[in-house]
């Protein structure tokens, strides 16, 4: 009984976005203090969190302007994998350039959103259902493109990846007595602008604050004199971008393209978006929320690493449960809510 | 001098398939005035409100805003918001999710330099609500406030919006006295500015105690429109259920059975659901018609659905022939011989997809449990065992329910309880929307059942119905129950008034 | 003409015109470009031919689809960790099997002990979704979504991510045939599965609380049905189900591949249950419907392979197939061809009147 008054009486969004900060402060410290003899708490380990997730910091944020809106996207992480292939494809065999190659890919990510977002708002099909299907659709045409592994050796992208940007600060002296400062690659750049830009259109725009509208209640968003199908289509067509943007950020990162590649991401945007305080059920959320969800997953990722003996599926295996953790908190808080 | 007019409605008609929702009616609202709109069940109420607002067309008529001359129409809310019509309803339709200032401004943001100005929002909506005495946190969520203060926030942005014609559809159905209280002022104040108020409601005394003028709807007709104090209650009451002061004398008792003798057959002591109905006592003997009345959103649903453990009792207690139930969900009371017959067919009652058959053998199977099938022989007998004895008319016992009219949809529902054989039958508006033949079957069936030994518990809307089979009648009014009236007593008059209640009889 | 109007109308609107349709173009389809697609022959006392190998391939997604059907009736969502479960399945059982080696070719536990936690496991795996869907009321995907990422890697744990063989010939029997059976043992496992069903949803009422759930649950609960406990239940089935399916994909290869066993299997199966003529918003549905629909994308997907197309690329073809056949069901559509209905009726009724 106590505990039901709990979750009536705290309020939902600042409590799970407090526990998430919360987790990782926690965990990275746990971090610093087991991994201390392995250079944990070196800035360029914190920094590295951002370099390696820098794409799913955009597909995340993406994820979560549609969850805000009451839908839903598991088509993403497929359509990553279908970016890369495409951007590898495009380089080294159809010798097109690289700027070319990077604005086909962006379009075709806003095509693939406006399909998916016509099919869900103009037809009324579940969300799911049609992701599912796009999810299939995207992993499918990758295969399609080459089912063999296509590395990138574009010079100019290969720069674009490998170009560090050193901090000004944080350096420390190496056994050699230079002066090495942390860096971070220009798609962590890209990622946080997207980011900032995201955060900017759902507090400060007209659009940003109808999908909140939409997701919390779709009849009165309607009877307040919003067009809600056309608020869900730009959600989708938004996400579209912002997935294939992150794409193009994973493609910096791996610098390949093969079918595989990207399983399993629509669970880490999901998870991230969740994570973070975004609602399953719409109109709760935002992406600084989703920021600190990646940098959870992150954080578990170089635990693993830094462990070295664990298989790296432990990685999926503990998103999936911090997932359903985070799913039965918004829940319990959702049936209090109701007896309100 | 006579106040301006707002609003104009003639000649309104709307039918739906096989209903005349409206009939002609005509509607005038004036400047600076609170207007009631009154009628029960299928009196067009809504209709009224939804061709208004553009919810839903009409065929014929006209409306005029002011003293324009020219026709509008209205082909969806946000239209009849550019004329100054805004509605507020009962279940809040603004965005729980988002701040108090945001649900005032959300679509008309004040901007800056093309991003929303938080500033300028937040300070505005101050102003607003301030006008209007409601001082709360304007960057809070709206969640955060009781339905009460949602309800005034969504009265301010209509408001806001400039609107000189306010409908309020049941504002006060899920609010307390003082919110009640509050939500009044706050009409007062706008009706001081001249804005017109069109106020729909069930609660007799909340019409007595803020409306100028009362228009009567009934089965999709004009009854009329009234001063105030030209209404006594007791003649609203009349007029909305349809019978002159004349008639009520007239209305003749068909012979029911004494079961003053008998031991209650179930016995509610205290038994009460907060938010739905205050707590209550009831005795019910075997054999028993008894009568639920009152008007709509008096609880009288709500009362049967406590019993039946529809809606979860959280106070008091049942007792079956003395014994003590307990009653937790549908499945437990129908183990103890209860049968429910749901108001809303529709959403509670038909599985629509599913055959007649099944439809009827459901509930009995529910009851016997998921291993013990009944026999396909013996389904197929019972069930034409029951389309002969209700003439249910379907072309064959494997059509799906949905295929039939609402009369026969009716019949099959009854036919499910009527074969689990309960003890204790509650037959919540089993009358509803079903031509008049049907009706007088249902009302004999109920009799013979009620000779057979079976308690029936029998709500209507129609109190000439009740009166020819219910031997007694519990009267309830705001949710909760407030007398019951049995033998000598029992007539249209009386019970009128108990409905009315208060100061009912001030129109003697 | 009326006559043959009401016929044909009768006939395209029973349930399983839509299913029966499909694999007969599949079929057609088949027969024009491959003239011996019917031809079997007998070797060794087996039968072969094209028909015989969809059959028998199709046996784990027919399982599958038994599964998904209740599900979706029940719940109008869809168990999207099917596929997974398979793999988790499988991994158990050949590592209770193995005894945690990577190859053996002697049991190193009985074998029923392995089936019996490999379906256990299953069941499991259906009970979480079911807690998640029924209890805490979570929309099925997302709940399933869970499984559906982290099944495989439970499964990789359980075998270190390795691919565990067990080299048994007894192993292989479930997933090839007995010696003097002509057919298949899979063909038989499915058959068993779908009638064991099927006599339970008619000897028990469970097939219309199903129905009666999945259809109108506000009334469902006031004549008395627990519409969480039957939605769980349906959930649960639908995990052993995947068990099963799991068990049989791994011994067609006699090991545990966590990468590959179901892999896309759970997109077949909603095919198959679209494909069968059930709504996905649930309600009233038809398993022989859904075992057929199983049979023609499994027949596609064999006409598929014979086109070149690889594995890999196959998901592009069903995803659209999905699409089609979910855009004709949704009330978009449905106001589109009404509307093009009477366009064409009032365009007929002119040409008479003039």
């Amino acid at each position: 009984m106590k505990l039901e008054n709990f979750f009536k009486k705290v309020n939902g969004q600042s409590f799970m976005l407090s526990v998430t900060i919360g987790l990782f402060a926690v965990m990275y410290i746990i971090g610093m203090i087991v991994f201390a003899s392995k250079g944990f708490s070196n800035l360029q380990v914190f920094l590295n969190l951002f370099i390696s997730n820098a794409g799913l910091i955009v597909v995340a944020s993406g994820m979560t302007v549609v969850m805000i809106a009451g839908g839903i996207d598991i088509s993403v992480g497929s359509v990553v994998a279908m970016i890369c292939m495409m951007l590898a494809s495009f380089m080294e065999k159809g010798g097109i350039s690289a700027p070319a190659a990077v604005l086909i890919c962006l379009l075709t990510g806003l095509v693939f959103g406006l399909v998916q977002g016509f099919l869900v708002s103009y037809f009324g099909i579940q969300p799911f259902i049609v992701t599912l299907a796009g999810m299939f659709f995207a992993r499918g045409m990758t295969a399609i493109i080459s089912t063999e592994m296509i590395s990138i050796k574009n010079e100019l992208f290969l720069k674009w990846a490998t170009a560090k940007i050193y901090l000004p600060f944080g350096g420390y002296v190496n056994k050699k007595g230079t002066m090495i400062y942390p860096y971070i690659y220009p798609s962590v750049v890209v990622a946080l602008i997207a980011l900032v830009l995201v955060f900017a259109m759902l507090k400060y725009t007209k659009f940003g604050r109808s999908l909140y509208a939409v997701g919390g209640n779709e009849q009165s968003a309607m009877l307040m004199g919003l067009d809600v199908r056309k608020v869900k289509l730009k959600a989708y067509v938004l996400n579209g971008f912002l997935c294939s943007l992150g794409g193009v950020l994973f493609a910096l990162n791996s610098c390949s393209g093969f079918v595989e590649q990207a399983k399993g991401f629509e669970m880490d945007a999901i998870a991230s978006a969740v994570i973070g305080g975004t609602l399953l059920t719409g109109g709760v959320g935002n992406v600084i929320g989703s920021l600190f969800g990646v940098l959870i997953k992150g954080t578990i990722e170089t635990f693993i690493t830094f462990q070295g003996t664990l298989s790296s599926w432990w990685t999926r295996i503990t998103i999936a449960a911090l997932l359903a953790f985070f799913i039965v908190l918004q829940s319990l808080f959702a049936k209090a809510k109701e007896k309100k | 001098m006579e106040p301006a007019i707002l609003l104009k409605m003639r000649n309104i008609r709307k039918t739906f398939p096989g209903v005349v929702a409206l009939d002609n009616v005509d509607f005038t609202l004036r400047a600076g005035e609170i207007h009631a709109l009154m009628g029960e069940n299928g009196a067009g109420k809504s209709t009224l409100i939804k061709v208004l607002t553009g919810a839903v067309d009409f065929e014929s008529g006209e409306i005029y805003i002011g003293d324009n001359q020219q026709r509008i129409v209205n082909r969806s809310p946000q239209e009849a918001q550019k004329n100054g019509i805004s509605t507020v309803y009962q279940e809040v339709n603004l965005c729980p999710n988002l701040s108090v200032a945001e649900n005032l401004f959300i679509g008309m943001e004040p901007k800056k330099g093309g991003f929303i100005d938080w500033k300028t929002m937040k300070k505005r909506a101050k102003e607003v609500l301030a006008g209007l005495d409601i001082n709360i946190d304007v960057s809070a969520n709206l969640e955060n406030y009781s339905i009460a203060v949602q309800q005034m926030v969504a009265i301010a942005r209509a408001v806001n919006m400039s609107a000189k014609i306010l409908i309020l559809d049941e504002p006060t159905s899920s609010l307390d006295d003082d919110e009640v209280e509050k939500l009044f002022n706050l009409m007062k104040k706008l009706k001081a500015g001249g804005t017109g108020i069109i106020f729909v409601t069930h609660f007799l005394e909340q019409v007595y105690a803020v409306c100028d003028r009362i228009t009567v709807l009934r089965n999709g007709a004009l009854v009329g429109e009234y001063e105030i104090e030209n209404l006594p209650r007791l003649e609203l009451v009349a007029k909305m259920l349809g019978k002159s002061f004349d008639d009520l004398e007239a209305i003749k008792r068909g012979n029911i059975p004494d079961v003053s003798g008998e031991n209650p057959l179930i016995e509610a002591k205290g038994l009460g659901c907060t938010g739905t109905i205050k707590p209550f006592d009831l005795q019910i003997k075997k054999g028993e018609v008894i009568g639920l009345t009152g008007l709509l959103g008096s609880g009288r649903s709500e009362l049967a659905r406590s019993l039946y453990g529809a809606d979860r009792a959280d106070c008091g207690e049942i007792r079956m022939k003395g014994e003590k139930l307990a009653v937790k969900s549908p499945l437990d009371a129908m183990k103890c011989g209860m049968g429910y017959l749901p108001e809303n067919r529709k959403e509670e009652g038909i599985i629509a997809d599913l055959s007649v058959r099944e439809n009827i053998m459901i509930a009995l199977q529910a009851k016997r449990g998921v291993f013990k099938l009944l026999g396909r022989k013996e389904q197929e007998e019972f069930t034409s065992e029951y389309i002969k004895l209700l003439q249910i008319k379907t072309a064959s016992p494997e059509t799906p329910i949905k295929q039939l009219s609402g009369g026969n949809q009716q019949k099959v529902i009854l036919a499910r309880w009527l074969l689990t054989h309960p003890e204790f039958l509650i037959l919540d508006e089993p009358t509803r929307g079903i031509d008049v033949g049907t009706k007088t079957e249902i009302q004999k069936l109920i009799a013979k059942l009620a000779d057979e030994g079976m308690s029936i518990m029998f709500i209507s809307s129609e109190i000439e119905e009740m009166l020819r089979v219910c031997g007694r009648m519990a009267v309830l009014r705001d949710r909760k129950k407030v007398g019951e009236i049995s033998g000598e007593e029992l007539s249209s008059e009386n019970i009128m008034k108990a409905i009315a209640g208060g100061a009912g009889n001030a129109g003697n | 003409m009326p006559e043959i109007k009401g016929r044909i109308k009768k006939i395209t609107s029973h349930r399983l015109f839509l299913p029966l349709l499909c694999l007969a173009l599949v079929l057609l389809f088949n027969i024009a470009t491959t003239p011996d697609f019917f031809k079997i022959s007998i070797k060794n006392g087996m039968l072969y031919g094209y028909t015989i190998d969809i059959i028998n391939r199709a046996s784990e997604l027919v399982i599958l689809s038994i599964g998904m059907t209740l599900v979706v009736a029940a719940s109008g969502g869809t168990d999207i960790s099917v596929g997974a479960v398979m793999s988790v399945a499988a991994a158990i059982c050949c590592f209770i099997l193995s005894g945690g080696e990577h190859s053996v070719s002697q049991y190193q536990n009985p074998f029923a002990l392995g089936i019996i936690l490999a379906l256990l496991a299953s069941l499991l795996c259906g009970c979480f979704n079911g807690l998640l869907v029924a209890k805490l009321k979570i929309q099925p995907m997302v709940a399933t979504l869970i499984l559906f990422t982290a099944g495989r890697g439970i499964a990789q744990l359980v075998t270190e991510g390795q691919i565990t063989y067990i080299r048994v010939p007894g192993y292989k029997i479930l997933g090839s045939a007995i010696p003097g059976i002509p057919l298949p043992l899979p063909v038989f496992a499915a058959v068993f599965v779908a009638l064991i069903t099927a006599l339970v949803l008619k000897k028990t009422a469970l097939g219309i609380y199903i129905q009666s759930v999945g259809i109108n649950s506000k009334a469902s609960r006031l004549v008395g049905l627990k519409s969480s406990a039957i939605i769980f239940f349906t959930y649960v089935f639908s995990g052993l189900c995947a068990g099963m399916a799991g068990l049989i994909a791994s011994s067609r290869i006699y090991s545990a591949d966590a990468n590959n066993i179901g892999l896309n299997m759970e997109l077949d199966a909603i095919l198959a249950v679209a494909l069968g003529g059930n709504s996905l918003s649930g309600g009233k549905f038809s398993l022989l419907g859904s075992i057929i629909g199983a049979y023609t994308i499994q027949a596609l997907t064999t006409t598929l392979y014979a086109m070149n197309v690889s594995a890999d690329q196959l998901p592009v073809y069903k995803a659209v197939v999905v699409v089609l056949i979910v855009s004709l069901q949704s009330p978009f559509a449905h106001k589109l061809l009404q509307k093009l209905k009477s366009r064409l009726l009032s365009g007929n009724s002119q040409r008479r009147a003039a």
